[in-house]
């Protein structure tokens, strides 16, 4: 089974990354971007086939380890057998 | 007193921390690998600056579980003086030994520059030897120095006066200009409740010795010398 995770800025936590992607969207004549915002996409690989152990266990690592959650969120996606 | 200081796969102000310690403050230091178990029964640790892991996934995410990390969190616990700088300090906030998290500077720059930091709590077993409101010029060297917490640690910070370090200019005005990285409330350094634990972003390391032209952060070695030498229980 793989995990697809997502890991983002909390709302209203300045993203300078963001921000200067979005600018220099601007600059290349996109002038319908209102905002950019940046995160993190990890793929995981599980030796996994049932899906709630699958998900208890990603839950688990972005909690202790791929997301800090001072200043992230967290999001998951499972994909296949 | 004998000093240990961290080494982490990737540290590179490790030998600069021995070299302050063993030769300029004349105290036993022992370099200590992160794969250690135990700190050899030292008095006092530092984890120093660097890039631990590459900055890998996040700055300090990493190191906190490398296996030295468990007796440095039971040492702490214990009120052990712990002092975390730059990359040392990110790796205090990962593993919770101090609240809060780094984030990108906000010009997204590494900054590397003398910075001016007032010293905001001259109580600490770290700034004994400093006067409060003092003012030092220490060298910054890093790319996510830009502190955030909630409001409500914020105002557990001031209030409890666990901010050591805020920016300055050089006479001292704590203002959004004197801010390099965008740090909320100018933070530089801070403090656990229990004050045994400091972190800041300044590099005390790289000036304290007449050699190098700049001796203001030799007061941050000799407040923990003193720390050891006449301990004191303070808030």
């Amino acid at each position: 089974m793989k995990a697809k995770i997502f890991v983002t800025l909390k709302q209203g936590i300045h993203d300078p990354q963001g921000q200067a992607i979005y600018q220099s969207l601007t600059t290349l004549g996109f002038q319908n971007v209102a905002d950019v915002r940046m995160g993190k996409l990890l793929e995981v690989d599980l030796k996994e086939t049932d899906q709630e152990k699958a998900e208890s266990t990603v839950k688990s690592m972005c909690q202790k380890l791929l997301a800090n959650p001072v200043i992230e969120d967290f999001r998951y996606e499972l994909l296949g057998p | 007193m004998n000093i240990g200081v961290i080494v982490f796969p990737g540290s590179n102000c490790d030998r600069d921390c021995y070299h302050v310690c063993q030769e300029v403050l004349g105290q036993h230091t022992h370099l200590i690998w992160h794969q250690e178990t135990s700190l050899r029964g030292v008095d006092a640790v530092i984890l120093p600056g660097g890039f631990s892991y590459g900055d890998y996934l996040r700055t300090g995410s990493i190191a906190r579980f490398s296996p030295i990390m468990e007796a440095v969190k039971r040492y702490a616990a214990e009120g052990g003086l712990l002092l975390g700088i730059c990359n040392g300090f990110q790796i205090l906030l990962e593993a919770g030994l101090l609240p809060g998290a780094m984030h990108r500077n906000k010009n997204l720059s590494f900054i590397c520059e003398d910075a001016y930091v007032k010293v905001e709590n001259a109580s600490t077993p770290f700034t004994s030897q400093c006067e409060s409101g003092q003012v030092l010029k220490l060298p910054i060297a890093h790319a996510e120095g830009n502190y955030y917490t909630d409001s409500v640690t914020l105002s557990a910070l001031q209030a409890n006066a666990q901010i050591v370090f805020r920016y300055c200019d050089r006479d001292g005005r704590v203002t959004p200009d004197s801010n390099p990285n965008g740090s909320l409330d100018n933070i530089a350094g801070i403090r656990n409740a229990a004050g045994n634990v400091v972190g800041l972003m300044p590099h005390p390391e790289r000036c304290a010795e007449e050699l190098l032209n700049n001796q203001d952060g030799l007061l941050i070695f000799q407040s923990m010398l003193k720390a050891f030498n006449q301990p004191v229980t303070k808030p």
